[in-house]
């Protein structure tokens, strides 16, 4: 399965700053949102908090803007890396007519962003999957040379939407990465009971496409192998599968309760293992950031969430006719 | 000029549209060398090669989703579902993704895809072969549905499928495959969606049919007249978006309605039909609106007499009309 | 912008154990002021009081990293100090913060001098270790003192039982309900229609300062929590009087205001270590006794409202503390000068509602307290008083105080006990 690829470098000093911003930024916009949930002024969030490391590393390898994403509701880092701002997911977390998602028709973080090739974020789960695939038929049939990645949690790859996508991916040697974001729970279910297998990768053979398993808490990691899965189907080397393994600091969404099925001594264990602090470790330790420099971007990213905030809050609601349409086109 | 089939009509609008459109490609199981089951596509293969008539795998979810994704990055796929029977497991794709993504993305994403699936009993199919599912797609807002019964309006409102830009689901009346004929004007033209055709005017009542049905209802009006009754029978062609005004403008005229459908009577297309004339046309009704449907028994049978007694067919359509103008 | 320069993190204190984030009111030092260690910096607002927020070291202020208004969670940095030659110091200041922690646990003596019971050396040694507070560890030993078996215990049921949501945790460290969709009308973000105009009486709507809505939502709650009764008791207040009378002066050349308030919570304070069972909370099905002895005096704030300071280990102090202590918590709340730690903690309250000539009252309990003391106005009333089984008149000057107690807890015996107490020890004031 594995092709003979350059070594892929990680990405320059200023690049590393970044999506360390971007880290940040995705991070803090997500707390701001829980915060507001439980201050009564969201109806709804669900999280990617625990998956930013995975989720930075594999967008910066994607030409943004020009290859296609078709990502899940966890993929916050993604979209915005993609050209959202806070303030157009926060008017989608409250339902404002400004929501670029969708203007108010769907629940929060349910992404959608044109000018930057993110498509609609649905809630049956794995729908995206054959889409995607369509998208990169569409892509190939044409000519075209850009790549689609798409992501999905690990439940998902129980649905039969998952399976038959990779069929296709497969077949036809199509220019897809689909990333499994595995925080090893599907709401309340564990990974043990979602597959007979210790990693999703290893399903890739009985498609016939790469499979490849990769530390999601390493950005950098995260980075190069999404970068070389990108390359190859832009070189019309074929499919990935790409499982990323990441933790869920949260609860499924801002309704669920965890405890019923997470211990403390868990939660306590699974903060540890929140990827921020090791990625800003590692990247003060390698001289790509200094200290002052990171909290200048916390500092700024809090700033930012702010500001989106009271934007957000202040803008208008849809107009009632929003309710009835566009039905067609 | 020649009889053609409605299969042919089929063929030509897709022959022609992938001709007229480099965007338009075909996608479906067994479409390619083996031109479909039914021959839909035959000869499109090799003419238009294995990047415009794709072989899909044996995933109807897929086929669905792989055309959403296409017609979203700026192709115009025609998915083929087998048979109607088997478009079930791709309901979450068609209901839940594609008739939802232009509304759900306030117009950003329109998906311009036609869904094409066989339909209808009467043909030695059994439970799975013969179903009617237009109830359960006329239902969902965000995707049209239309049935052809002549060769000329399946050529005319295939095309106006493909040109639609939006999810339209093409159901084809199988067993009027082969067995429906009828002239194709020729040229580039196209028959509108949302507009109904009055096939034979009639002044005693209305009968509203669409696919297989109207065929046999207008062979049951030509019965009807023989005892003096004067039936006007219209196709309904488009199932959503109906034709309201059409339908009562002829039952103002007439002041009967009987409405024809093979599906399962309870919850079918025709109770909707029903309704809307009871809401918008009371006045003018000169007695109770009648439906003639399929039995409320899990599909068609296989053995050959229960297949024809659980059928309508001209027989049971004529009792119904015969009953209607004797109230 | 380059920030290589040695800085000082100023960072968002957290204010209150319930909070965690904080409003930056106003600044009160611009970009390039000199600041002196413990100088105030900003002020920062929490839904009851305003709080100055002092400079952790000298030096020039560099940065203000948040505008006025800005909300932010607690830690986060919001200003940077500069000071040439310093070092930045992050890290040695937490590890200063944690060694004076783990050194307030380690002293026993300290705790044996200040009339607590006794720590022995493991259980100092175990509270550090795993951050225990001891009054909040039942006690089984000789006086009551805390055990290692009091500790195991504790740590036992500390690991077995989930935290409670409190607002302690993050917001995404809070479980949620476990309900999903609930009806819409429950959601935010439905659009309230305007109340028809027509219908309203001439007249101007005025909107809720913060103050109020928080007023009014407890006392919403407390209603609807405890089953409120109230139980009248008649003070005859002659000795207090006359001590009062007698010590006014020589407290005044202290800068003390001796008022009749110190006496109330001295008597109060008296009843609850008597009657320990009015010191108390509901907890879910159980009553919690409270070890300290915090007790709340109500001050109004005109047309604002009102705030209760809270006296803590009002037990522990005598009448010129207690004086003192109510002197400084009612002018510090009058000028909004409080911090949001002492208007919390508090076990018991004291409301004079009678400075305003009301004779006796049913307040609101003051939750999760147990009981509420009202004391009525003070005024000269006639009395019939029996001397050797022969009645006569008297002028006396009485008060009315009323409990208001929450009957889950109580009961009619108990807390006119306790009030039987109150009377007795400030009708017998020496």
């Amino acid at each position: 399965m594995d092709t003979q690829t350059p070594a892929i470098a990680d990405p320059p000093a200023e690049t590393l700053a970044e999506m360390y911003a971007m880290l940040i930024l995705a991070r803090k916009l997500d707390e701001r949102c829980w915060i507001l949930h439980r201050q009564g002024k969201i109806g709804f969030h669900i999280s990617g908090m625990g998956h930013e490391a995975a989720q930075v590393g594999i967008v910066w390898a994607m030409r943004r803007g020009y290859d296609l994403l078709h990502p899940y509701y966890r993929d916050l880092a993604m979209v915005l890396a993609c050209g959202m701002s806070p303030t157009d997911v926060l008017l989608g977390s409250f339902g404002r007519q400004g929501d670029p998602s969708s203007g108010g028709r769907q629940m929060p973080n349910h992404y959608c962003y044109k000018p930057g090739n993110v498509f609609s974020v649905s809630s049956p789960v794995g729908t995206q999957l054959p889409q995607a695939a369509g998208l990169a038929l569409a892509e190939q049939l044409s000519g075209g040379d850009r790549v689609v990645v798409t992501c999905v949690g690990e439940g998902s790859t129980s649905e039969g939407d998952f399976h038959e996508a990779l069929v296709w991916a497969g077949v036809r040697k199509l220019p897809l990465v689909v990333v499994v974001e595995n925080n090893e729970y599907a709401i309340s279910v564990p990974m043990r009971q979602q597959m007979a297998i210790e990693r999703v990768s290893e399903r890739a053979g009985g498609y016939g496409v790469r499979g490849v398993s990769v530390d999601g808490l390493d950005m950098l990691a995260s980075y190069r192998a999404a970068r070389e899965a990108i390359d190859i189907a832009r070189a019309g080397g074929g499919s990935t599968l790409l499982d990323a393994r990441v933790v869920r600091l949260t609860p499924h969404s801002s309704d669920d309760n965890d405890a019923t099925y997470r211990s403390a001594e868990e939660k306590i264990a699974l903060k540890a293992r929140d990827p921020l602090p090791r990625v800003r470790a590692n990247l003060i330790a390698r001289g790509a950031l200094t200290e002052a420099q990171a909290l200048d971007i916390e500092a700024r990213a809090l700033i930012e969430v702010d500001a989106a905030h009271r934007a957000a809050e202040a803008a208008p609601y849809p107009p009632n006719a929003w309710a009835l349409g566009p039905v067609f086109a | 000029m020649a009889d053609k089939t409605l299969i042919e009509g089929i063929r030509e609008a897709l022959d022609e549209e992938m001709a007229r459109d480099p965007r338009v490609f075909v996608v479906g199981t067994d479409v390619g060398p083996r031109g479909g089951v039914f021959l839909a596509t035959q000869g499109l293969f090799a003419k238009y090669g294995p990047k415009r008539i794709l072989d899909a795998p044996l995933a109807e979810s897929s086929i669905i989703g792989i055309g959403i994704g296409a017609a979203m990055n700026g192709l115009r796929p025609v998915c083929e579902i087998q048979f109607a029977d088997f478009i079930h497991p791709a309901y979450n794709q068609i209901a839940n993704e594609a008739a939802r993504m232009y509304y759900r993305t306030g117009g950003q994403y329109p998906v311009p895809m036609v869904i094409r699936a066989p339909y209808g009993g009467g043909v030695g199919g059994g439970l799975y072969h013969s179903q009617s599912i237009e109830a359960t797609f006329a239902h969902v807002p965000g995707i049209k549905v239309v049935v052809p019964s002549t060769p000329a309006d399946a050529k005319g409102l295939l095309k106006s499928a493909i040109r639609d830009g939006n999810p339209v689901l093409y159901l084809e009346p199988k067993k009027g495959y082969r067995m429906i004929k009828g002239e194709i004007p020729p040229g580039d033209y196209s028959v509108p969606i949302g507009v109904a055709r009055v096939s034979r005017a009639g002044a005693d009542l209305s009968i509203f049919a669409y696919g297989m049905m109207h065929y046999f209802a207008l062979q049951a009006a030509t019965d009807a007249a023989a005892l003096g009754i004067d039936a006007e029978v219209v196709d309904l062609r488009s199932l959503s978006p109906l034709d309201t005004e059409a339908v009562l403008a002829s039952v103002r005229k007439t002041g009967k309605a009987l409405i024809v459908y093979e599906d399962n009577k309870f919850v079918g297309y025709g109770a909707e039909v029903a309704a809307l004339i009871s809401e918008e046309a009371f006045e003018s009704l000169d007695a109770p609106i009648l439906r003639v449907a399929g039995p409320d028994a899990p599909a068609a049978p296989y053995s050959h007499p229960l297949q024809e007694y659980f059928m309508v067919n001209p027989k049971t359509i004529l009792a119904g009309i015969r009953k209607l103008a004797a109230y | 912008m380059s920030l290589d320069i040695m800085t000082t993190t100023v960072r968002m204190p957290k204010l209150g154990e319930s909070v965690v984030e904080g409003k930056i009111g106003r600044w009160l030092k611009q970009v390039g002021d000199a600041v002196r260690e413990f100088e105030p910096l900003l002020e920062v607002e929490t839904d009851k009081v305003t709080t100055e927020v002092t400079a952790t070291t000298a030096g020039t202020l560099l940065q203000l990293l948040h505008p006025e208004g800005a909300i932010v969670p607690v830690d986060t940095p919001i200003a940077l100090i500069g000071s040439a030659g310093a070092e930045k110091s992050l890290a040695p200041a937490e590890a200063v913060a944690r060694t004076i922690a783990v050194d307030q646990a380690r002293s026993p003596l300290a705790a044996r001098a200040t009339g607590q019971s006794w720590v022995s050396p493991v259980v100092g040694r175990m509270a550090a270790e795993h951050g225990i507070d001891l009054s909040n560890v039942a006690g089984t030993g000789e006086g009551g003192r805390v055990t290692k078996k009091d500790i195991l215990a504790f740590l036992k049921t500390r690991a077995v039982t989930v935290p409670a949501p409190t607002d302690e945790l993050a917001a995404w460290e809070q479980p949620g309900t476990g309900e999903l969709f609930r009806p819409s009308e429950e959601q935010p973000g439905t659009p309230v229609s305007a109340p028809p105009a027509s219908n309203s009486t001439a007249g101007e709507t005025i909107p809720l300062t913060a103050m109020r809505r928080a007023i009014a939502e407890h006392m919403v709650r407390s209603v609807s929590a405890s089953p409120h009764v109230t139980t009248v008791f008649d003070v005859d207040l002659s000795r207090v009087v006359a001590h009062r009378q007698a010590n006014k002066a020589a407290y005044a050349r202290d800068g003390v205001n001796l008022t009749y308030t110190p006496y109330f919570v001295g008597a109060i304070a008296a009843g609850l270590k008597r009657h320990p069972a009015v010191n108390s909370s509901w907890a879910n099905n159980a009553v919690r006794l409270h070890k300290p002895v915090n007790i709340g005096v109500a001050v109004s704030l005109g047309e604002d409202g009102l705030i209760v300071p809270v006296i803590r280990d009002a037990d522990a102090l005598n009448l010129l503390g207690l004086a003192r202590a109510v002197n400084d918590l009612a002018e510090r709340a009058r000028r909004r000068q409080l911090k949001p730690d002492e208007t919390q903690g508090g076990t018991f309250t004291l409301t004079n509602h009678g400075t305003s000539g009301s004779l006796f009252a049913t307040p609101i309990i003051n939750q999760p307290q147990c009981a509420i003391l009202a004391a009525g106005k003070i005024e000269k009333r006639v009395l019939v008083v029996t001397h050797d089984g022969v009645d006569s008149v008297a002028i006396k000057t009485m008060c009315f105080m009323g409990l208001t107690f929450d009957h889950r807890m109580l009961d009619g015996a108990s807390a006119d006990a306790f009030m039987s107490t109150v009377k007795a020890v400030l009708e017998g004031w020496v």
